[in-house]
Formats: structure tokens, sequence, C-alpha cells
């Protein structure tokens, strides 16, 4: 097999926010690459550190209060170092990014067609007619229907459906090799969900660029990725192709969080899985030994490892710490 | 025959305008529903946002003013009238109490919890304050908490631990029927799973009735009983839980059960296909299931304990999809 060269290499992330005079993790040693024509998504329950990964990835954080370590590699460049003249240049050229809240991503002021083509006339030198073309072009990708109206409209006079297409648009506008998704249809509809899902997946076909997909719902998850890291408490605990994270899932936070999904009932006494204890805060959150610990307690500490890291246990399957060797669910024997 | 019942609810808004600002039209929110909830069962509202399924709920505990319709408590009736301080509503004020999506904002933030839960106590029942107190530890055990949460006010909290207040709450002045109105959909998978959990139990020892609203299928398959599917302020499908997800007739509950994300990576392409087919389906029938005003027809009997809104005419307009589809699959 040819070596794939990876579009984006994210190694060692750390990401700590000013409390007081310290700083506390909330993203701690994240590595993971993306590779072409992928959907890599990153799926955990909220404080876990998915929005945090991909904000800095952006370079969206504040930098007063947040201390950034580690290298996210692209093009040879680290763009942890750029400055925000050289990232403005990055951002929405080479990395798209699509976010929860349409609405809130758009510009209440501005027509469909003048947010679109600001992408185009920051990263381009078109011009007026050369822009309209692309963003009729766009529109009718992401599947609106009636253009030439749609581009003269307001966000107010579009459903949430259809903001998040335009939404969508604007991250397309230059065809960067990168998008970075956050939860783009946690605000929809499940029939909504289904057509921008799909629309996702036909723009990946069609341009091959790299989706990083951030979502705490494995539905989502099940419907689009080609391979997920599941993260919990500022760490990735687990990564696998998505086929085999599902058919095979190893570490416990993963078969706790698969086990507490609402099925249909089988018996009066059936119960969802419920997880022992509560995510930590920031602050309080252990540093050393697995951090998934805590909520599995009636695991031995033996099972543990000092300071767990990610082991590759099958190809392209890695799971942090080894207590997942041990692993049985509260009440039932292994 | 069920505790509550909702006969020919209607709950319209009126749209002003012009010069004179005259009401103009109607905004037909909730247009003609009947339902009923029997004692000690889950009934699922289901929906997507705007379908009308949270202002059922509000106009039965009375947060909203029906605009024609009956609602009857225990053969009482009770339209518009939870609002109402004459004794003989008392019981029904009493007995139907809510759970809200977003538990922070139900709740005081200048109370703890104690008098947040006591709230419900102290309207209807004389108790001493150390009596309110144990029921108090009472119910906050019953959800998982310990004592100590009474002392603390509701920021304090996670948003599971507000959401359970907020259950403890509902059942501090014994209820008969909670409405909960998407009451995990704010929540994390485990979190949920934990709420949902006590919900259920909690109906198992007080013999509570829920009205489930939710526009989850999948949280509402595990909670119901009966389930009704509602598009356009009405009913298109109504019935037991396995009847309307395993043999769902009309266009747009197929359509919903269809966009459900599978949790089966190795099916998706199957499952793409298959749920692309629904939707063009219900494309191409719309007229089949609604009428020329785009509202849907009323329900008929499908079989026992299911009811679909199918087009009045053509009785056997199952038989016509049978046709279409063999036709498309050619």
């Amino acid at each position: 097999m040819a070596v794939e060269r990876s579009l984006l290499e994210v190694n060692n992330l750390q990401v700590g926010f000013r409390f007081g005079e310290v700083y506390h993790n909330a993203v701690d040693g994240v590595s993971l690459t993306l590779k072409n024509n992928e959907i890599l998504a990153i799926v955990g329950e909220s404080g876990c550190g998915k929005s945090t990964l991909a904000t800095s990835i952006m370079g969206l954080h504040d930098p007063k209060n947040t201390k950034i370590s580690g290298e996210v590699l692209y093009k040879d460049l680290n763009l942890l170092d750029l400055n925000e003249k050289l990232y403005n240049r990055i951002r929405g050229n080479d990395i798209g990014m699509i976010f929860q809240d349409p609405l809130g991503s758009l510009n209440p002021l501005m027509t469909i067609f003048n947010q679109i083509s600001e992408a185009l006339e920051y990263h381009s030198d078109m011009n007026e007619e050369q822009r309209k073309a692309r963003v009729l072009e766009l529109l009718n990708q992401v599947g609106i229907p009636r253009p030439e109206q749609i581009m003269k409209a307001y966000p107010h006079e579009l459903s949430g459906g259809m903001r998040q297409r335009v939404v969508i648009a604007i991250a397309l506008a230059n065809k960067p090799p990168i998008i970075i998704a956050d939860e783009p249809t946690t605000a929809l509809d499940v029939t909504i969900q289904a057509q921008i899902l799909d629309l996702m997946n036909d723009i990946q076909d069609e341009t091959g660029s790299g989706i990083i997909l951030i979502t705490h719902d494995l539905g989502v998850v099940a419907e689009t990725a080609d391979r997920v890291a599941v993260m919990y408490a500022g760490q990735i605990v687990e990564e696998a192709p998505v086929e085999e994270l599902f058919a095979n899932p190893l570490h416990p936070y993963t078969r706790s969080l698969l086990n507490s999904i609402p099925h249909e009932l089988e018996s009066d006494d059936d119960e969802l899985h419920v997880i022992h204890g509560t995510v930590p805060s920031l602050q309080k959150l252990p540093r050393k030994g697995c951090r998934f610990a805590p909520r599995i307690p009636w695991i031995a500490d033996e099972a543990h490892e000092e300071d767990p890291v990610l082991h590759e246990v099958s190809p392209n399957h890695k799971v942090r710490c080894t207590c997942w060797k041990h692993f049985h669910f509260e009440g039932e024997e292994k | 025959m069920g505790f509550i019942e909702v006969k020919d609810l209607k709950v319209h808004y009126p749209i002003r305008g012009g010069v004179l600002n005259t009401i103009q039209d109607h905004v037909r929110a909730v247009d003609g529903v009947n339902l009923t909830i029997e004692s000690g069962k889950t009934y699922g509202l289901v929906g997507e946002s705007g379908s009308g399924k949270t202002t059922i709920g509000k106009t039965i505990i009375g947060l909203e003013k029906a605009t024609s319709g009956q609602i009857f408590y225990e053969g009482q009736n009770v339209t518009n009238k939870a609002r109402s301080r004459k004794e003989k509503y008392a019981a029904y004020n009493k007995d139907v109490q809510m759970i809200f999506q977003d538990a922070t904002s139900s709740m005081n933030p200048k109370k703890r919890i104690l008098d947040v839960i006591a709230e419900p106590m102290r309207n209807y029942f004389s108790y001493t304050p150390d009596e309110i107190k144990r029921k108090v530890v009472d119910l906050l055990e019953i959800v998982g908490m310990n004592e100590e949460a009474m002392y603390k006010y509701p920021h304090e909290f996670s948003g599971g631990q507000r959401q359970r207040i907020g259950v403890a709450r509902a059942v501090a002045s014994d209820p008969k029927l909670i409405i909960a109105d998407e009451p995990t959909s704010a929540l994390d998978l485990s979190v949920q799973a934990q709420v949902l959990n006590f919900m259920r139990r909690i109906q198992k020892e007080f013999g509570l009735s829920y009205l489930f609203i939710s526009h989850d299928l999948g949280v509402v398959q595990h909670m119901s009983d009966d389930i009704a599917i509602m598009h356009k302020g009405r009913f298109v499908e109504q019935g037991s839980r396995k009847a309307v997800y395993n043999n769902p007739q009309h266009i747009y509950t197929k359509r919903l059960l269809s966009a459900i994300p599978d949790m089966d990576p190795t099916t998706r392409h199957a499952h793409k296909i298959e749920r692309q087919r629904v939707e063009a389906e219900y494309d191409a029938q719309e007229t089949d299931y609604y009428d020329t005003d785009g509202r849907v027809y009323d329900l008929q009997n499908f079989g026992e304990n299911h009811l679909v809104a199918l087009k009045p005419e053509a009785p056997n307009a199952s038989l016509q999809n049978e046709k279409l589809n063999t036709g498309g699959e050619r």
C-alpha cells in the first residue's frame, strides 16, 4: 500500500484555558491525522474538548486566555506559528468551517449573495460576474431551489435547513481541501439532518476534500464517518475505522456510550445503561492515570495503566489505557 | 377510557395586519386533535419543529388557551380551566404537572432547591415545615441526589442534575399526569439515559402517566406505549408503538422513520437509498396524503389501535401505494 500523505496532522496538541493564574488543559495531548477524501468524526459528550480542538485548529481561540502547544501541520506549515494575517489567508481558503448555529454564523444585514461573495472576494481575484456565476454554482451544489431569488434574500427569510446549506456554500466557496464541521446538524430536524448529511457526503465525493466532523450524535457518526476518534476529558480514548468501532468497540467509555442509546424496551425492567458519576470539571480533572477510572470504580486499579497511552490493538484500531481488557459492565461477569 | 381525553382540540393564533390591524388569517397551530391518555401509560407525541406538539401540551396544562374543542379530566370538562382558582378544578391543577426542556430557565435562580421542590407542596398541601423537608429529601433520593442538594441553588448543578430536580418538582404534588416537553433534548447521551431511567422508575412507583413530547424518535420509542405523529397541527398517524413503528402507513411517518440515522455503518448505503426513495415518494405522493390546502386528512381506522390520515375517497390508498412501489422497484 502506498504511503498516503496526510492532509492535516495534529501532533500532541494541548489547549489550556486560564483560570486565574493557572491554565487547565481542555485538549490534552491530542494527535490525529486527516487524509484526503475522508470524513473523520470526532465524537464525545459536552466538555470533552471536541469543539476546542476545532477552534484551535482554525486559530479562533482567544489568545489572551488560552495557551496552546503542539503542532498543527498543513502543507509543511505549523498553523499554530502563523500570525493573524497569514491565518486569515488559510481560513476560508484552505480550511472551510461549518458551525452548529447557522443563524449565528450569518450576517443578518447581508444578502445571501453578499455573504458568499465575500469569501470569494477575500481569497480570489474574480470579478463581479465570475463571482455571481460561482455563487449560483454553489447554491445549486448545496441544493437550494430558485438560487437566482434566494441570492437576494436575507438569512431570516430562509428556513433552518436552507440557512445551513448557505453556511455550507460559504465553507465550500473557495474549494478548500479541508472542511471542519462542528455539530452541523444538531439544530435541525431529522429529515433536514438526513439531507444535510447526504449533502456533505456528496460534496466529499465530488471535491475529495477531507472533513473533520465534530458531533455528539453516534447516529450521525454511523451514517457519515469513515474514521472515528472518541474523546473523553480532553483526550482521544479510542480511534478506529467506523465499521470497526461499531462492530468491536473496546474502550469502556465507547462501550458505555453505545449502551446508553435509547432502544425499544424488551421488558418492563429493561433500563438504559448509566455511566457512574459525572464528567469532572476542568479544574478538578485528574491529570494522572486513566481519566475514565473514576467512572468505572468496580474495575481494579491494577487494570489501568499508570500513564495511559494509545495502543494500536489491531491495524488502525487504537485504544487508550489497558483497562479495556479487564472491563465488564457493573454487575456483569467478565 | 382514559383519564385525560382531548377532543377535537384547536388552537389558532390570529395573524393581524393591514391598516386597522384587523385579523387577516389564523395560524392553525393545533387543528382538530383527539387523544386519550390511559392511567399509568406513556403517550408519545412526535413531530418536527413547528408541528404543534408543544402547543398541545401547553393547552392541556393551561399555558395556552384552546380556541375550540374540549379537554376532559376524569370525565370533568376542564378546558381552559387550568388557572381557575375554583375549588372544583383544584384536583386537576394538582394532578397535572410539567417538565420543561430547559430546566435552568424553569427554576427561580434565587430559590434554594428545597424551595423549588417544595413550592407545589406548599400550594396544594398543608404540611408542616418538617414534613416538607422530609418529603423533599425523599424526592431527591428518588432522583438519585443527596440531602445536601436541598440548600444549594440551581446554578450549582449540572444540566442533568437540574433536569432531575425538575422531575422531582413535577412529582412533588403527587400528580397523575406529567407533561414532559423534550425533557432530555439538551442533555448528553449518558445523562439522558439517567433521566429517562428515573422517569420510568417514578412511573412504576407512583402509577404516573406521561405525555412525552419529543422530536427524537428513538427516545419516544423507548418511553411510549402509544404514539401520535404530528404534522402541520394535525395527527397523521396514531396508535400503539408497535403499529406506528413497525407498520407505518402515512407517507410522513415513513419519511420521519427513514430519516433516523442507522446505527450500523455497514448498511449505510442501503439505508441511504431507502431514505431517498421514501423522500421521492413523499414528494410525488403529497396530493394523496394532503388535501388541496395542504391539510392532513382526518384519521381513519386502519387496524387495531392504529389510525392513519388517509384520503377519504380512496379507502384502498395503501393498495395503490403497493402498486406504485412495485412499479418503482422493477
